[in-house]
């Protein structure tokens, strides 16, 4: 059985799907990360309810007159 | 794995601890490609334009979840991989990736991927992917692959799906276009396949798969790729009559549909001596070809949604202005 070294082969492979991964997980980051900036400047509703009412984000609550759809 | 486990299994069997390449194969690529343009096509000539990054988002979803699906298959299917030389090298049958890592990765990956595009796009777009996972993993490769002749008329429907969930992703909706583009690619898959297991015969007689060739012969399959082929012709042209046809897709499917008929006649018209003789050239030739007429019609789809061939469009008065 050959000693295990540092460099064996072993290594490499498992270092490179350590990269793997770790490059992976940053895309997933940067990924997300975009899709929310991109969802945001969307523009919407970006309040929601706060476990108290808020009448803000309440349509039924919105005077009649001069409201926008 | 520990270090002394992977270097005795080094030792016995010349494989050790998968690298990450071994993982990307699972999720097979080369089909994962053929699903992102696809898809890509469906969510670029939909009506409605998406911001960049929820369409970029949307694809690498759609993405992983056909690579989910794949691993999911390469995890049901490794007994009969490893009797064919055409999947043998596959992680799993090769011994590389263990059964248990190929369907953990499938499960987590599907969930994964469905969860995000239902965020990233809308929920129906989501339920689709979710359906098509399932009808790949389940329907196709745990049911119907090992047990009628018509697995892969079916199971087509799993890469048919791509584009119509493309289409969803933009539109929030199914139309009309969308189910056509499912219908060309649900009715290509047949002669597609066919003509594969035409020359590759022996793996799956070996492997047990009822493939038409193995169930009811070769010149019975040679006349269902001819009826299937013209069966798909009214199909690739019916598209081009809708809004995201044109002249432009127009001359191109009837270009490429009369080269593939007359492939398909021409496989239909030969004796097996004739194929085994030289290789089944004809038929090795008519697989080639029709990724190209696949990819051409999807390509078509693109030029047609360019403000070029909407100019074009408006002289012809069946597609109005």
């Amino acid at each position: 059985m050959m000693a295990i070294t540092r460099e064996h082969e072993l290594h490499k492979r498992r270092f490179g799907r350590n990269v793997g991964l770790g490059l992976v997980l940053v895309a997933f980051i940067v990924l997300v990360f975009g899709l929310t900036i991109a969802k945001v400047q969307r523009g919407g509703t970006i309040e929601a309810f706060d476990h108290t009412y808020r009448p803000a984000i309440d349509p039924a609550a919105q005077p009649m007159t001069g409201g926008t759809e | 794995m520990s270090d002394i486990r992977a270097e005795i299994a080094d030792g016995q069997s010349g494989t050790g601890e998968a690298g990450f390449g071994d993982y990307v194969q699972l999720l097979k690529p080369r089909v994962m490609s053929l699903v992102v343009f696809t898809a890509l096509v469906g969510l670029l000539v939909a009506p409605v334009r998406l911001h960049p990054m929820e369409a970029l988002a949307a694809i690498v979803f759609i993405a992983l979840g056909a690579g989910a699906s794949g691993a999911l298959n390469m995890w049901w299917d490794a007994d009969i991989d490893r009797l064919m030389k055409r999947t043998a090298k596959r992680p799993v049958p090769a011994g590389t990736v263990a059964p248990g890592e190929a369907l953990g990765l499938g499960v987590a990956l599907s969930g994964l991927s469905v969860i995000m595009l239902g965020l990233a796009a809308n929920w129906l777009a989501a339920g689709l992917l979710a359906f098509t996972i399932f009808f790949y993993a389940v329907v196709y490769t745990m049911w119907l692959k090992r047990s009628t002749p018509q697995n892969i008329v079916i199971g087509g429907a799993a890469g048919a799906f791509p584009p119509m969930i493309g289409w969803v992703v933009a539109t929030g909706s199914v139309s009309l276009e969308a189910v056509l583009m499912f219908a060309l690619i649900f009715m290509w898959t047949p002669p597609h396949f066919w003509a594969l297991a035409l020359f590759m015969n022996s793996d799956y007689s070996k492997a047990r798969v009822p493939m038409l060739t193995v169930t009811h012969g070769r010149r019975v399959t040679r006349a269902h790729i001819i009826a299937y082929t013209l069966a798909l012709v009214p199909v690739a042209i019916g598209v081009g009559l809708t809004s995201i046809g044109g002249p432009v897709y127009l001359a191109v499917a009837v270009v490429l549909n009369a080269i593939f008929v007359l492939g398909a006649w021409r496989i239909w018209r030969r004796p097996e001596a004739a194929a085994e003789a030289d290789g089944y050239h004809v038929e090795k030739r008519f697989f080639t070809f029709s990724l190209a007429y696949l990819f051409g019609h999807f390509a078509a789809f693109l030029i047609e949604a360019t403000p070029w061939a909407a100019s074009l469009r408006a002289h012809f008065t069946i597609w109005g202005a």
